[in-house]
């Protein structure tokens, strides 16, 4: 097995964990690569029937051509797509003038909130990675969240030898996280040899292109000439900038991610 | 082509500076992205600080208010040889549960102690956890050495100190390597520091480890994870855990011990598709006969099968909140399977800093180590870790926590292992015999063997003997049946029946024996005793409501553990079977 084979593996074994272990469970799907390359994996897992809804928390703040994308893939795959939306919010004038922490938590965290409470999720899964960010390179494969979506993350279980967080109070919700040992470069990797159909923000146009995908107001494309997944997988290699540096949510606070991730953001 | 890759787990006492050394290796080997070293530069800043390479993994502000790790984090690095994923674990006693989560997905692992401090409380408990999670490859840093002048004298006494301990845990460092994490002093490459010094740098000796190999050599162990019924297929889901499989392999299901054919092995895309699968793969096969399957159960080949057993014996760490006690009922679980168990024996707790024991103990408290006794609600299929990894190591769950960690030493189950320290006696010499064995083979005309028959009360099994008997006898053979029964009460032993069998069999005679079960160590000492080669072995099979009929008050418990090696295999479906037909068939097989 190589490099690629043992992560697939590793995604497959902890996706059917999750199938198996918990109650209702959904797959949050933000168009991007990560949790396209996601909803590969649960195919692959699955033999092609993926046994649970896909989540999209629209914040009606997202790249048109976003929208555009997954209602067509949702549409030629057949998937069972949830969208979502905190009309509350936007109705009361939220939007990223409001602040952008303030925003995320609004249209983000409390939307999806608002998703596992509706639908009684007991287990999400989502395509976050260590190498992405600080505070989810400390994350567990199967992470507990209160009825609230907070996460005590100065007391997490041990997590060993893949046996997972499967037993907790009724009312909390288990965040699953497949792919969270992959590194961008991985996923890229992937893309390439499984051919997954991915959205084409991430390819140069112009001299630019999107290396992190999300809201319009707060992401920027990065300069780049990479145009091809080998042209993308090479630029990485050479890179010496952060995956989310177009994030601009990140940069608002030496601890942002922290802080919106400890209230039950993705 | 993709590279190889390889886990290493930094583990050591609080402070000792295992963040400030994998901070300097990634900043050595050019890992760092821009950013994260703008960060690191702005939060130091803002607390007042020089530049704090820990800060690059210490995510949390908790953690860098305080300066200490709080949980483990994960990071990536390459060097030309290989990629690293590098593992920063917290040396806070209060976070130990944290440790052992970094430490466990470990191949490797570098055990930091401060020169000026010397070896403390917890460098010795994660020297401890280490051997207990079988980590072998480790190294020791021995930090700080600008803060005591880089003296060889100091480093040599901490090695002495230090080997003497981790020896005793069968823990035998690589090496010990001299650094400065913070001056960056043989982390990348060799200082000039310390000249005395003739090993490598870290980074060197990472480099030079070789990946453990042959998970795939090994016995096939199969976990069933799940069943799937999506559409007309039925596949049983799971992660090869050792071994391979191939399409039209023979298997067995333990622990029902029913044996069937691999049908298929399924994918998703026909760029997938695979005759033959193994370790670390996660896959789906259909077989030949609709079992029910549990989630749980083990598939493996029908040779080299897993242990079949309700008891075991197992070293574990406790990182609970309340104590592990006595008699308590737990949750068990072991690759895929869930069971309710109970803390049969606390044998040993040991204090995993000073090595000091308490015998037959009532409880194990948090962070300590213990050697206990579980015993399952109804058997499990397992290994012994020494032999298969993945399926010799549990955890158990208190309330709904993950509570502790452990590995099998010996499975099976304690009474065993004192009726056999009764049979051990002194041994006397045997005046060697004029008459050969080979001698009496030769004139009985017939090579000898031992038939060892079993099955549980009511299968059949002596129908099935007295008939082989009559059989051979009529056939001119010399042959002996020896019932278990037949023994007195007193000496009713498989010890007992061994040794009177082989008597019998050095009589020159074959030898059919009946016993309703062997446990494993109970062939082994019967093979050992009789040569393999004289040994065959028969298991009679046969459902509940037969052997009701035939013997109402049996007690129809299958306690058999399943042999390694091949054995024969009979099924009796119905109360009135043909002992004679039986019997006939069974000797076309054997001879």
């Amino acid at each position: 097995m190589d490099h690629l084979d043992k992560l697939e593996a590793q995604s497959i074994y902890i996706l059917r964990e999750a199938y198996k272990k918990l109650g209702k469970l959904g797959m949050l799907w933000s168009i991007g690569k990560d949790s396209t390359v996601m909803l590969w994996l649960a195919q692959k897992a699955f033999y092609g029937h993926c046994p649970f809804p896909l989540i999209h928390v629209d914040t009606k703040h997202k790249i048109p051509q976003m929208i555009e994308y997954r209602d067509n893939l949702a549409k030629e795959m057949g998937l069972n797509l949830i969208v979502d939306t905190n009309h509350e919010a936007i109705e009361n004038g939220m939007g990223p003038h409001e602040g952008r922490l303030n925003c995320c938590k609004a249209l983000k965290t409390d939307g999806l909130n608002k998703v596992v409470k509706e639908h009684e999720f007991e287990g999400l899964i989502l395509g976050i990675r260590r190498d992405e960010e600080g505070s989810r390179s400390k994350e567990r494969v199967f992470s507990e969240r209160s009825s609230d979506s907070t996460w005590d993350y100065a007391n997490q279980p041990p997590e060993l030898w893949d046996q997972f967080k499967t037993d907790f109070k009724k009312g909390n919700h288990i965040r699953v996280h497949p792919i969270l040992h992959w590194d961008e470069i991985d996923i890229w990797e992937y893309i390439k040899r499984e051919g997954i159909p991915i959205i084409d923000l991430y390819f140069s146009k112009e001299g630019k292109r999107y290396r992190s995908l999300g809201c319009a107001p707060c992401t920027t494309p990065i300069d780049s000439t990479a145009s091809t997944l080998d042209e993308i997988i090479e630029e990485l290699k050479n890179t010496d900038e952060t995956e989310r540096s177009g994030r601009a949510q990140d940069q608002e606070d030496a601890h942002a991610m922290e802080k919106l991730r400890k209230e039950g953001y993705m | 082509m993709t590279r190889d890759s390889l886990n290493i787990v930094v583990v050591g006492h609080v402070d000792h500076g295992k963040s400030t050394l994998i901070g300097r290796l990634l900043f050595d080997t050019d890992s760092l992205p821009k950013g994260a070293i703008e960060k690191v530069k702005r939060i130091s800043k803002e607390k007042g600080k020089g530049f704090e390479y820990a800060y690059l993994l210490d995510a949390f502000e908790e953690e860098q208010k305080q300066g200490i790790t709080i949980d483990t984090t994960r990071l990536q690095f390459k060097t030309e040889q290989r990629d690293y994923v590098i593992i920063d674990a917290p040396g806070h006693k209060e976070f130990l549960k944290n440790m052992v989560s970094g430490a466990a997905s470990a191949e490797a692992a570098i055990l930091m102690v401060d020169a000026k401090e010397g070896i403390q409380e917890q460098s010795k408990r994660h020297g401890y956890i280490l051997s207990l999670l079988g980590i072998k490859k480790v190294y020791v840093a021995i930090n700080k050495m600008d803060l005591v002048d880089y003296s060889e004298e100091k480093y040599e006494q901490i090695k002495a100190d230090f080997n003497k301990f981790l020896n005793t845990l069968d823990v035998y460092p690589l090496n010990y390597i001299p650094v400065s994490a913070i001056n960056g002093e043989n982390i990348a490459t060799k200082s000039d520091k310390t000249p005395w010094y003739t090993g490598e740098s870290i980074l060197d000796s990472i480099d030079s480890l070789e990946k453990a190999k042959g998970v795939d050599e090994r016995p096939l162990r199969l976990p069933v994870q799940d069943i799937y019924k999506f559409d007309d297929r039925r596949i049983i889901a799971g992660r090869i855990e050792s071994g391979s499989l191939s399409v039209g392999d023979e298997i067995v299901i333990l622990p029902s011990n029913k044996t069937t054919k691999v049908k298929t092995i399924e994918y998703w895309q026909e760029k997938d598709k695979k005759d033959t699968v193994t370790a670390g793969m996660s896959v789906g096969i259909t077989v030949e006969d609709e079992f029910f399957y549990n989630r749980g159960d083990i598939i493996s080949h029908t040779d080299n099968i897993p242990v079949v057993t309700d008891t075991f014996k197992g070293n574990l760490f406790w990182l609970g909140k309340d104590d592990l006690v006595k008699n308590k009922k737990y949750k068990l679980k072991l690759a895929t399977l869930e069971i309710e168990c109970e803390i049969e024996k606390i044998d040993r707790v040991i204090d995993a800093s000073t090595l000091e024991t308490i015998e037959d103990g009532e409880r194990v408290k948090r962070n300590d180590v213990s050697e206990i006794t579980i015993k399952t609600k109804s058997p499990i299929a397992l290994d012994e870790f020494t032999e298969i990894e993945a399926t010799g190591r549990f955890v158990l769950v208190d309330d709904l926590d993950v509570s502790g960690g452990g590995i099998i030493t010996k499975a099976s189950s304690f009474e065993v292992e004192k009726k056999f320290q009764a049979v051990d006696g002194e041994i006397y010499p045997v005046r060697e015999r004029l008459v050969t064995h080979e001698d009496r083979e030769k004139r009985l005309g017939a090579k000898t063997k031992v038939i060892w028959i079993t099955g549980k009360a009511g299968c059949g099994k002596r129908e099935i003997a007295v008939n082989i008997e009559k059989q051979l006898f009529d056939s001119g053979k010399s042959v002996y049946y020896l019932d278990y029964d037949q023994l007195r009460e007193e000496t009713k032993s498989i010890a007992s029946a061994t040794n009177i069998a082989k008597i019998l069999k050095e009589a020159g005679n074959i030898v059919v024996v009946t016993s309703n079960y062997l446990l494993k160590e109970e062939r082994e000492y019967i093979k050992g005793e009789l040569g393999r080669a004289y040994f065959t072995e028969i298991y009679v099979d046969a459902p509940e409501d037969v052997c009701r009929t035939r013997i109402p008050e049996a007690k129809v418990e299958d306690l058999n553990e399943k042999s390694n090696e091949p054995y024969i295999s009979v099924f009796i479906d119905k109360c009135d079977f043909d002992g004679i037909e039986k019997a006939k068939s069974l000797i076309d097989v054997i001879f």
